[in-house]
């Protein structure tokens, strides 16, 4: 079990579903959702949340700068 | 409890970027406001924002800034940095804006030792114009103006510029760097922070090339377009470290 407990937030409305966050992701937190947002992208969604580990890789890569990242304490 | 870790830097505007899905621009954008904030010189920085995809970079930053015309970035932020020398200008510019039409703009200014910083956003292609070849364009890649591939008999070799510039005497830092990995974008904010810190303790010229993707031009996905820099750029156009007589952060 991971020691250390992330949390991460999208912002859905900004993001244009590049996947770059997925990508990057070491424990395989995030996914594109089915729906869309008003841009028409299939937007990136914490599906895994308990997975994170507050690594930041999906902050490092998003484009958009779409997502916010905490450590649970 | 929650403790915050990675969110918007305050010195980006938080208007949304109008660059394609997964294009670099944006990390780099991320990367400079992160610097600032952390040099804490927000309120002291101008931007000078290129001709290409970058055009409106001065509304996605949250400091005061202008456009300057194709290439002349160089030599519109001299002029800012002598008028007010209190204040710290940097300039952002694609390959085409900065290696074709302004070759002559960054020579100088480099040569000069300006007290500003440029970052040089390479994504081996004029991305705005609809994928045109650049002087930076890679021997055999297609564009819309070599559809059979760059030739070099033909259109002549890839330019380098960190290389043709790093004989310039008035650098301070100097610098080709990539974000395609999680690991090479905090590489790439080191860099960025050095070349501002170039003209924060007022030693010289900055500038950090950062080699960049363009998926919409080059026809890829931007998780393919992250590998294909890795595997075509980077034989082409090494990393490194130029020039560095910054030294030490403090
Ligand atoms: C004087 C002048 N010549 C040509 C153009 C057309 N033009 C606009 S952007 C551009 C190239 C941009 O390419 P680059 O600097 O690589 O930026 P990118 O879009 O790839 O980020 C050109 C040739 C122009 N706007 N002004
Ligand atoms: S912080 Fe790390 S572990 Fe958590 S979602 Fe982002 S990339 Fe995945
Ligand atoms: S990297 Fe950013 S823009 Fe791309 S899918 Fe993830 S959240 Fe969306
Ligand atoms: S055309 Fe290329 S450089 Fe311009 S915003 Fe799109 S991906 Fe980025
Ligand atoms: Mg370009």
């Amino acid at each position: 079990m991971p020691k250390v407990k992330g949390y991460i937030e999208i912002d859905q409305e900004r993001c244009k579903g590049c996947g770059l966050c997925i990508n990057a992701c070491p424990t395989k937190v995030i996914e594109l959702s089915e729906g869309f947002n008003s841009k028409g992208y299939h937007p990136a969604e914490a599906k895994h949340l308990e997975r994170c580990i507050a690594c930041g890789f999906c902050y490092r890569m998003c484009p958009d700068v779409c997502i916010t990242v905490y450590r649970e304490e | 409890m929650k403790k915050l870790l990675y969110k918007m830097p305050e010195s980006l505007s938080g208007k949304e970027f109008t660059y394609c899905p997964g294009c670099h621009h944006g990390i780099i954008h991320r990367l400079i406001a992160e610097v600032v904030d952390e040099l804490g010189i927000r309120e002291k920085t101008l931007v000078v924002a290129p001709i290409g995809c970058s055009v409106f970079a001065y509304q996605f930053f949250n400091m005061d800034g202008t456009i300057a015309a194709h290439g002349r970035a160089p030599a519109v932020a001299t002029g800012m940095k002598r008028a007010r020398p209190d204040l710290y200008v940097f300039t952002y510019q694609g390959d085409g804006d900065l290696a074709a039409i302004g070759t002559a703009e960054i020579m100088h200014a480099a040569n000069r030792g300006e007290k500003i910083t440029t970052i040089f956003v390479n994504n081996a292609i004029y991305g705005m114009t609809g994928g045109q070849m650049a002087p930076t364009t890679l021997l055999g890649m297609k564009t819309t103006t070599t559809p059979y591939g760059r030739s070099a008999e033909n259109d002549g070799y890839p330019m380098h510029m960190c290389e043709f510039l790093k004989e310039a005497k008035g650098i301070a830092y100097l610098a080709r760097t990539k974000v395609n990995t999680p690991q090479d974008v905090e590489k790439t904010k080191k860099a960025i922070k050095k070349a501002f810190l170039a003209q924060v303790k007022g030693i010289g010229f900055g500038l950090v090339e950062v080699l960049s993707t363009c998926p919409t031009n080059w026809g890829i996905d931007p998780i393919s377009a992250n590998k294909w820099l890795e595997e075509h750029m980077i034989p082409e156009y090494p990393l490194g470290v130029f020039i560095d007589k910054v030294g030490d952060e403090k």
